[in-house]
């Protein structure tokens, strides 16, 4: 739902680092984002692509990294994999879970020129 | 966010707030365009293979890899934090009431200025789409209240909040009520600088909500289920629906209240007491 405000926040943090380290043109950027994060990776593509034309990103790709959601299950202390905040721990059933990754939305990395 | 100042596209509105923008690229094109890039739909695994190696070989190419490791929502949450200062100086508990359009929200917010103006000094920041008919409803109750239209965005962001303060110039320990949205989704991911999200659902809604949204649940420190006093005509599983709450949000605290009939209208209030409390008591 908020992927496009989201892709504003990227190209703002895209031009922040064009003035500061010197570069012109960014021809691919590599998001880190959350199974956990809500962020739909189709629309975020689809709001790139709107919000970059025209910017010194147009025409860049856009690669999403998926991080997986893990929480930490206070019963069995340790981590587990999660797909869904509601999901109870896979080992012992208990919703007692503190998510440990998987609600990035990061840029992670840029190739310019 | 625009890309000029931070703002949430170009048509955010606070009243009686001139903070026009000059967008140099055009925010309200078309969204529809030919792909004409590869895409990686559905492919998780991450491919290196069309870039640049990370140390390139000079001469061959001008590309070159910057490492950013930004947070996507930085800036958002520099304003916020600058509104979170603002309001531990000035001894404020801001609340944001998040929820579906309809569950109650300014109904509530009307009845407890109304119970608790002899108690407290009180000011609201109404967050809609379009239309200012919630801050008028809610001055006139006779407190301080100002309206952001949001346009086409689904959510209040930091750096409206922050104008909106600008205006509404709220009292020193005083409690401001900041109305978001009305929208389950998007508002969980915009930290505005309160001291705590409180989710209002209606019992009129379904019990699995929490569970459909479970990131606004997870976000909030306080349900509050409203309109109880509609109970007895209706399905509603109350044990039910705490329960799914719990599941995304172990220490989610519950209130039942009718605004209608007032039943349980002070837990609320005791609620808003203590969390004020806090809230002067400083950092």
């Amino acid at each position: 739902m908020h992927e496009l405000s989201l892709c504003e926040g990227v190209l703002q943090i895209l031009q922040n680092s064009a003035r500061e380290q010197g570069f012109q043109r960014v021809k691919r950027v590599w998001l880190e984002i959350g199974g956990l994060s809500g962020v739909e990776p189709d629309a975020m593509r689809f709001n790139f692509d709107a919000v970059t034309r025209g910017t010194l990103a147009d025409h860049a790709g856009l690669e999403i990294i998926d991080v997986p959601g893990q929480a930490w299950c206070m019963p069995c202390g340790k981590t587990v994999p999660v797909e869904n905040r509601f999901d109870p721990c896979p080992t012992c059933g208990s919703y007692q879970l503190q998510v440990v990754s998987g609600e990035e939305m990061r840029v992670k990395e840029l190739e310019v020129e | 966010m625009c890309t000029v100042c931070g703002c949430g596209e170009g048509e955010t509105v606070v009243e009686g707030h001139s903070h026009t923008h000059k967008h140099e690229q055009g925010h309200g094109h078309e969204h529809a365009h030919a792909h004409d890039h590869a895409h990686h739909h559905h492919d998780h695994h991450h491919d290196y293979g069309q870039g640049p190696a990370h140390a390139h070989a000079p001469g061959m190419s001008q590309a070159r890899m910057v490492q950013i490791e930004q947070d996507i929502l930085s800036k958002n949450n520099e304003y916020a934090a600058a509104n979170r200062t603002r309001f531990t100086r000035a001894g404020i508990l801001a609340l944001n009431l998040v929820s579906s359009p309809g569950a109650g929200k300014t109904t509530l917010l009307t009845r407890t200025i109304a119970d608790l103006s002899g108690d407290l000094a009180m000011s609201v920041i109404e967050g809609d789409q379009q239309t200012a008919n919630d801050a008028q409803r809610i001055r006139e109750t006779g407190v301080k209240a100002i309206q952001i239209n949001t346009g086409k965005g689904c959510h209040l962001d930091g750096h409206m909040v922050g104008h909106a303060l600008d205006t509404l110039g709220p009292d020193d320990n005083s409690v401001v009520f900041i109305e978001n949205v009305g929208n389950l989704v998007c508002p969980a991911a915009f930290d505005l600088g309160e001291a705590h999200k409180v989710v209002i659902l209606s019992v009129t809604e379904g019990e699995d909500k929490p569970l459909k949204y479970p990131d606004m649940f997870h976000a909030s420190d306080l349900m509050v289920l409203t309109k109880t006093d509609l109970l007895p005509y209706l399905d509603f599983d109350v044990a039910q629906c705490i329960e799914y709450a719990r599941r995304v949000n172990p220490g989610i605290k519950v209130l039942q209240l009718s605004s209608t009939s007032g039943e349980g209208m002070d837990g609320w209030y005791q609620w808003i007491k203590a969390a004020r409390q806090l809230a002067s008591i400083g950092n």
